[in-house]
Order: structure tokens, then sequence, then C-alpha cells
């Protein structure tokens, strides 16, 4: 490819000279020019970064994430043919992590489906799937009396993430934040824009909330600028996608083509509990019913480094006698819990707590052991 | 941040600088500044034997893993034991930092390498950025 090539295929989000201004710097993720972490000058780098999210507030740029709405009489019928969690269950307002499978019951992408109104229902996908995700909403729901949207490039979507989240949302929004519980939905002004969509949502393993709104640049970059503002007295930072993978890593939460994939299926992601079984339908079922009778042959376990090492995605895992039983999905460095750590795909016998195993890191097997998952859970409010 | 003068550099991102006939090595600060956050510098043992244009050791930031290559041939004499603990320091203070000393096989080598000008002016090249 030639750099003009290049450079007309990179994605931007309306924030993108934003990020630049900051000194950011850009990666291109599945596509999009995006922020990997901010400069050191600014207190950020990723370790920074992480830990600002873990113990005050941090925002992140995640206007890339893609956006389908479903609204007709059938919507519901229309969302609960095509992921795999209950739709039913959702009030107006509500959330919930779910998946798009396909009939071999592997993963087209995992999604959090938002109930916004009776009849309503708005999808939060993936960035580097979102065309596929479209094309396979709006193609496996034509039988049903609903409207498929696309509305992917009509926000920029803020994460506030972090413990001081709340507070310095609620400088900014009429909206009472704290009757909004996790993974529940609101609509108010923000920033001095209306009826703005905040989602108690996130991807951090923390709490935390997203706002939905209006892609443009003077915009985008206003509120952006208002949060950093009102969150400095609580040492708010930009946050970029480095730090987004260290605390999902650490909250074992999935990453499309890493933990799952179109060859990987709900049961190997151990993602059991957001798919409801006794869903009489959805796409994917039969093949769920047939895998659970049958077994894994793989399944996710989380990985701690015994020995000095880090391991990366895709490192091959051994079992102490040197034999590859398996892969590293995500690994690394884990800046809060300061160890290293990694997701791995193993066979069922290598799964249980403490078990020995090795991760070949550059030609040599270097010890590690099976730990429980999530290596990290945000303590439970005291109030 | 200004590349000092007193040492040359090298393509692969380390500075090489020379007391006698033996020479001290570390990493650039566009080095650490692409690497990021570095939590593990991996180095030879003294006495090892290092080759110009091969690998020495390794730099791991949170995000990736990255070679060392050596800039002139030589036998390592000390390393620099406080990165084992701190390798912070090698984004605090990069030009700083050092990561190991050898006894030159042959200062010569050291014609082939850049000039701290040159270096930035390659970083300016390379990176775009």
């Amino acid at each position: 490819m030639t750099p003009m090539e290049a450079a007309a295929a990179v994605r931007k989000t309306a924030l993108n000279a934003v990020h630049r201004q900051m000194g950011a710097k850009m990666v291109d993720f599945n596509g999009w020019d995006m922020p990997v972490e901010y400069p050191a000058a600014i207190g950020c780098g990723i370790i920074n970064e992480h830990m600002a999210v873990r113990t005050g507030v941090g925002i992140f740029d995640v206007s890339h994430m893609g956006d389908i709405r479903l609204a007709g009489p059938q919507a519901l019928a229309a969302v609960q043919h095509i992921s795999m969690n209950d739709a039913a269950r959702l009030a107006v307002g509500q959330a919930q992590y779910s998946a798009l499978l396909y009939p071999q019951a592997t993963f087209v992408d995992d999604v959090i489906v938002h109930r916004l109104g009776e009849d309503e229902y708005l999808l939060v996908i993936n960035a580097g799937t979102r065309e596929k995700d479209f094309a396979w909403v709006r193609d496996n729901t034509r039988q049903f009396d609903c409207a498929v949207e696309n509305l992917s490039d009509d926000f920029t979507q803020i994460a506030i993430q972090g413990p001081k989240g709340v507070d310095v949302l609620q400088k900014l929004t009429d909206a009472n934040l704290s009757a909004v519980k996790f993974y529940w939905v609101t609509r108010g002004s923000v920033c001095g824009l209306n009826n703005i969509l905040i989602a108690r949502t996130g991807y951090t393993a923390e709490d935390g909330f997203e706002i939905y709104v209006p892609s443009d640049e003077t915009i985008g970059a206003r509120v952006w600028n208002e949060i950093l503002s009102a969150g400095k007295e609580f040492g708010i930072v930009p946050c970029g996608l480095g730090a987004r993978n260290t605390l999902r890593l650490e909250g074992k939460l999935p990453l499309y083509g890493h933990e799952i994939s179109d060859t990987i299926n709900v049961w190997e992601a151990g993602l059991d509990r957001f798919c409801k079984m006794e869903k009489p339908e959805f796409i994917g079922r039969a093949a769920l019913e047939k895998g659970k009778a049958e077994g894994v042959k793989r399944t996710l376990v989380g990985l701690e480094m015994t020995e000095r090492g880090i391991a990366r995605d895709s490192y091959k895992v051994l079992n102490v006698a040197g034999r590859e039983i398996g892969y590293v999905t995500s690994g690394s460095p884990s800046p809060f819990l300061k160890k290293n750590i990694a997701l791995a795909y193993v066979p069922p016998e290598f799964a249980p707590v403490g078990t020995a195993v090795k991760v070949e890191i550059r030609g040599q097997g270097v010890g590690a052991q099976v730990v429980p998952t999530p290596f990290y859970k945000r303590p439970k409010k005291s109030s | 941040m200004a590349y000092p003068s007193d040492r040359k550099y090298t393509k692969q991102h380390e500075w090489i600088q020379t007391s006698g006939t033996t020479a001290t090595v570390g990493i650039t600060d566009h080095a650490q500044e692409e690497l990021g956050d570095i939590v593990f510098v991996e180095l030879p043992k003294v006495g090892a034997e290092v080759t110009a244009g091969k690998t020495f050791g390794s730099v791991e930031s949170v995000k990736a893993v990255s070679d060392l290559y050596a800039p002139a041939s030589g036998s390592v004499t000390e390393v620099n034991g406080d990165l084992a603990t701190s390798p912070e320091n090698v984004n605090k203070d990069p030009h700083g930092s050092w990561m190991m000393k050898i006894r030159l096989q042959n200062p010569g080598e050291l014609d082939a390498l850049l000039s701290s000008a040159d270096y930035e002016k390659f970083v300016a090249e390379e990176g775009g950025h």
C-alpha cells in the first residue's frame, strides 16, 4: 500500500484532532486512527492512565464503537432472535451484555443491548466488526416488523470511567446519576446539550458512564474539554486504548479476535451466564445445545506468570513437560496487580486453579499457573 | 529532548558512549517514548560477548517487547543492576540510564554509527511525528 492509500483508508473519530493536540501516541486500531496513550508530560502513559481509572477517573474516546438501533412492534422478537441473552428481561432503561452468534454458536460479536423504549433497542458493537455486524443484524431480522438503522457514525461516544466518574459527570448533567444503577441508562442534558443518552456501562471492570453526544468536531472537543476541566479536582486523565486493554484484561472482559471470535464458541469462552438456553429460539442455540452435550475441548483460563516473563497475545501454552497445549489470547503486565497475567485457551484438564503450565516466551518455557478470574474485581460500595 | 553529542547512535535506537577502550550503551529518548512504560529490562551477564548489530538483551513495556542491539562488539564488563528493580528509570532518564558497559573489540566499528545530529534527522524522517 502506498502512503496515500493508507491515509485514505484510515478512519478518524470527531475527537481525532483533540488527541493529536494533546500529544497522544496514535495507532491504527482496526482501521481507526486512535490514541494508544497520552504523553508522560501530562501525567499519562498506560500505567498512570490505568491507575487513574482504578483509583480516580479517566476518560476515553470510544467513538469507534458502532451502534445499531432496532425499533418497531417486533423489535424485541428481532433482538431475541439474533442475541444469546434474554432481552425480554430488560426494563425500559436497562442494558445487558450479550452476543450475536453464528449458527455454529461461534461469535459474530459481543454487544451491549440497551432497551431505550418500549419497542426500541440499541446494540453497541465493536469497531472492527461494525460493517459485518450491521449486515448480519439487518439480514437476519428481515422477517420482523422492525426498522434496523446503523447509527455508528452518529455519535461521539465518551467513556468516563472510575470510582470518581459519577462525581465528574454529575457536575455536567441535570440527570440524577445516583438513581442510575450499573447497566442502566438515562437521558439528560450534558454540557448544555439536551436529551443525551447516558449509560452506566464501560469496559474497564470499574464503575463508570458512557455518553453519546452528536458526532461533531466542535461539540466533541467542547464536551471532552469540559469533562477534563470538571474532573481536574479528581485527578482525571485522558486514557488511550493501551489502558483500555489492560483494564479490561484485569476484569476478564473479552476482546473480539482474542477471547472470542468466529472460531470460538460460547462454552469455550465461559460466557454461559450471558447465554439463556431457556430462550426457545435464537441463532446458534441448536449448536450450543449439541456443544453442551459434547463438552468442550478447550476452555478459557487466567494465568499468572510464576517466573520472570511476560506472556503476550498468541504465545504458546505448554504443559510442564514442554508439550504445546494451548495459546495465550491476551497477555500483559497488570498495572494494578503488579503481576504478569494472561488469558489462554487450554484443554479442560489444565483448567483447575493452581495447575502449573508454561508459556513459551521467545523460545523458552516460562513458568505460569492457573489462577481464579477475573484477576481484578472492583470493591463493592459500602454506602 | 536533545540527543547528547558526546556519543553515537544506531538506527535501532541505541546510544553508545566511549571512554578509552570501554563504552557505555543505552537506548534513546525516542526508543523509550515509542515503547511507553518500561516494566522489564533483560541484560546479558558480565563476561558475555556481544556482537555489533546482534541482540544483547530485550526491553519490555506494558504493550510490547523489543530487542536490544549491540552498537559495537566486545565483552560485557558491567550491567546496570538498578534496572532490575527500577526499569522505569529508562523512561525517566534514557540518556543517563545506561544498560551495559563493554570492552570494545574494535573501536573502529563506531565510525559507522550516527552522530547526534544525524540520528535526530533519522528519527524525524522515520517517525514522521
